[in-house]
């Protein structure tokens, strides 16, 4: 069958599910629109979860991260899953108990205090449409891609899917179509790695196969030879490649942690299990979910860089300088180059491919002496996954198969953002401070139309990318780790932290971190306005801003503690409130 | 005030089992792969070296293993003080 007649077919029959499962869970209270009617099995919800979590950045982009950096990404490959250790030993539990139906509803009421709901709800809008911009970036393009649809109407089709079962579902709606979104993209990623690494390895597991010898009868390491081509062509040792240095790698691990459990998509969905001992549980099933996906990227990052650079450099070694002749490039690039993900320019004039690191000013004279003059393959992240499955020869389900992965990564997060972006206003400012006495339906309704709106907010957005969405998401993660996660923490394991202390933490946190971000990367990300270059030798102390929400934590707590001590202690009640959380029963 | 006493013991617990089970949250992902990893990456795991390995695949199943460590031994805990939700 034809390539796009299979991926329409096959991404329309995963549209026609998601769609029928919306019609099926419809949400008839504000229980079931905001948590499910805390209904949801723990392993349905951590499923559930890894939907949510994983976006169209984790399916796409990372293996392609991991392939440039090597070592040097295992920051985000630790980071994004070691926040759910905190999440289930330090949140999640405490939180489920409180019963409540959002984030800013607990530090409203721990603290009793309308400005420290307040505050919270702004830290939530911020983080969550910063991240959803990028979510519909991501869902246009895999639409426009594979379905050959121009952007346009691709965002259309993406946001009535995401409005037909994210308004009438609500949470119940999301939960249910997350399940069946987490079963589609977990395929789509697996079964080309597995085919990758029997391949080159002749181990089903891609994790084995990483770590085993090449199946090419040489006896080598799959590592130890990926080293050796990658050092041969001027880029850093695959295996020891930390580029940016401990200190920051160190940063950047807990900025995403910690990042990772203040963010309150991840932290709600744990408000949808029936017991306390269930959103325990929950979490451990989600990290099993999600650790599918992400000890399979490293080595579908590896081996497509191995392919990659073999493909091209033909000889035995790189050093007998044979390279691919572009007339005879392989269909998998004369594919991709429509797109404009992999370019080709003949710099040296003599018609045949070289890819090397013509960065490395070291590497320069060996380059020149083998008659190159610059990297003639300029190569796109998202390639590693978005090609893998052409790479190794797959048949056409398989491509398609991808695609509709590729936009269940991106619908699926989408949702879960949608749902705390409406929630918040409807719940948290509209019953919790503008109108308390609204009837349930009311804010039902307002719950369903802010959603719309927010949808089409997040639509325009996608469509007209601020400039700086490639940034956006170092911010969510700092202003997530600087801001909620020390408040809740505080909340729940500091009985003395008043509401002075917590708002005044949580605002000094948000500022401090805002600010280092915007000295480099500009005032509002506009350009030109940066006060710092953003290198190792402008950043205060050698830290990136990416890895400052470590910072903006500690500062966060450290000031919550000197206010608290300087105004009166938190009244009885309040400290009585702590002690329930802390009890399951 | 026996209740109260009970209550804090029972947190106390916890607490310690927090704290126990996030020094290996630390020492996997911090310690082994990142600041002693070029230390660790000496021993080797069939071709991976070891720091490496934990880096981007060991530490990871170390962390699922904590959460489900720290589930069982917590509802063990909150049935010996009473407090299960069964």
């Amino acid at each position: 069958m034809e390539l796009q007649t299979m991926i329409w077919l096959v991404v329309g029959a995963s549209f026609a599910l998601y769609i029928g499962i919306a019609f099926w869970a419809r949400a008839g209270s504000t229980s079931e629109f905001y948590v499910a009617g805390k209904g949801i099995h723990p392993v349905a919800n951590g499923m559930a979860t890894a939907a949510d979590w994983m976006s169209a950045a984790s399916f796409i982009s990372m293996a392609g991260l991991i392939a440039f950096m090597g070592y040097g990404a295992s920051a985000y490959l630790m980071g994004w899953t070691g926040g759910y250790v905190l999440l289930a030993l330090l949140l999640a539990p405490y939180l489920r108990k409180f019963g409540k139906f959002t984030v800013p509803d607990f530090i409203g009421d721990r603290f009793y205090s309308q400005t420290a709901r307040v505050v919270a709800v702004i830290s939530l809008l911020v983080i969550s449409l910063t991240y959803i911009v990028g979510q519909m970036t991501g869902v246009a393009v895999a639409f426009s891609r594979f379905l050959e649809l121009d952007l346009f109407w691709g965002m259309v089709v993406g946001m009535s899917v995401v409005f037909s079962y994210t308004v009438f579902g609500g949470m119940k709606g999301i939960t249910y179509t997350q399940i069946a979104q987490y079963v589609v993209l977990i395929f789509a990623y697996t079964v080309p790695a597995i085919f990758i690494s029997l391949q080159l390895t002749g181990w089903v597991l891609p994790q084995i196969g990483l770590g085993a010898t090449l199946a090419d009868g040489s006896g080598t390491f799959m590592l130890d030879k990926l080293n050796q081509v990658v050092t041969d062509i001027g880029f850093a040792e695959y295996t020891t490649n930390a580029s940016f240095g401990t200190l920051n790698i160190f940063l950047l691990t807990m900025s995403l942690m910690i990042g990772t459990a203040g963010l309150p998509h991840v932290i709600v969905r744990f408000f949808t299990v029936p017991k306390v001992r269930d959103a325990r549980k929950s979490a451990g099933w989600a990290l099993v979910f999600i650790a599918l996906l992400y000890t399979t990227a490293p080595a579908v990052g590896a081996m497509a860089m191995y392919n990659l650079a073999k493909t091209v450099h033909t000889g035995e070694n790189i050093s007998d300088n044979q390279t691919l002749s572009y007339e005879e490039r392989p269909q998998w690039v004369k594919n991709w180059e429509n797109t404009g993900l992999v370019k080709f320019t003949d710099k040296n004039g003599d018609g045949n491919i070289q890819f090397y690191n013509d960065k490395n000013a070291s590497f320069a004279p060996q380059a020149e002496s083998y008659g190159w003059k610059g990297n003639e393959l300029a190569v796109n992240n998202d390639i590693m996954v978005l090609a893998n499955p052409e790479i190794a020869k797959l048949p056409n389900w398989v491509i398609a198969l991808v695609a509709a992965g590729g936009i269940a990564a991106a619908l699926s997060t989408a949702a879960g953002l949608l749902l705390v972006i409406s929630s918040s206003i409807s719940h948290d400012l509209l019953k919790g401070i503008i109108s308390k006495d609204i009837t349930e339906k009311n804010e039902l309704l307002a719950g369903r139309i802010a959603m719309t709106v927010a949808i089409l907010l997040a639509g325009y957005l996608g469509l007209n990318p601020p400039g700086f969405a490639a940034q956006t998401v170092a911010l969510a993660f700092g202003l997530a780790a600087s801001s909620l996660f020390p408040a809740l923490m505080m909340g729940i394991f500091y009985k003395k932290m008043n509401r002075q202390g917590a708002v005044a933490g949580m605002i000094a946190g948000l500022l401090t971190t805002i600010l280092y971000i915007f000295v480099y990367k500009g005032f509002f990300f506009i350009p030109g306005t940066a006060l710092l270059p953003d290198t190792v030798d402008g950043w205060l102390f050698g830290i990136s801003p990416q890895g400052f929400g470590t910072i903006g934590a500690i500062i966060n707590v450290a000031v919550a503690m000197i206010v608290a001590k300087m105004t009166p202690e938190t009244p009885r009640e309040i400290q009585e409130l702590v002690e329930s959380v802390r009890i399951p029963r | 005030m026996e209740f109260s006493e009970k209550m804090k013991a029972y947190w106390q617990a916890n607490v310690r089992l927090l704290i126990t089970c996030l020094v290996v949250w630390f020492v996997v992902s911090f310690g082994f792969g990142i600041l002693f990893v070029d230390a660790m990456n000496s021993i080797n795991l069939g071709g991976y070296p070891l720091g490496f390995w934990f880096a981007q695949q060991g530490s990871i199943y170390t962390f699922i293993g904590i959460i489900f460590f720290y589930t069982w031994k917590m509802n063990k805990i909150d049935k010996e003080f009473d407090v299960d939700e069964e």
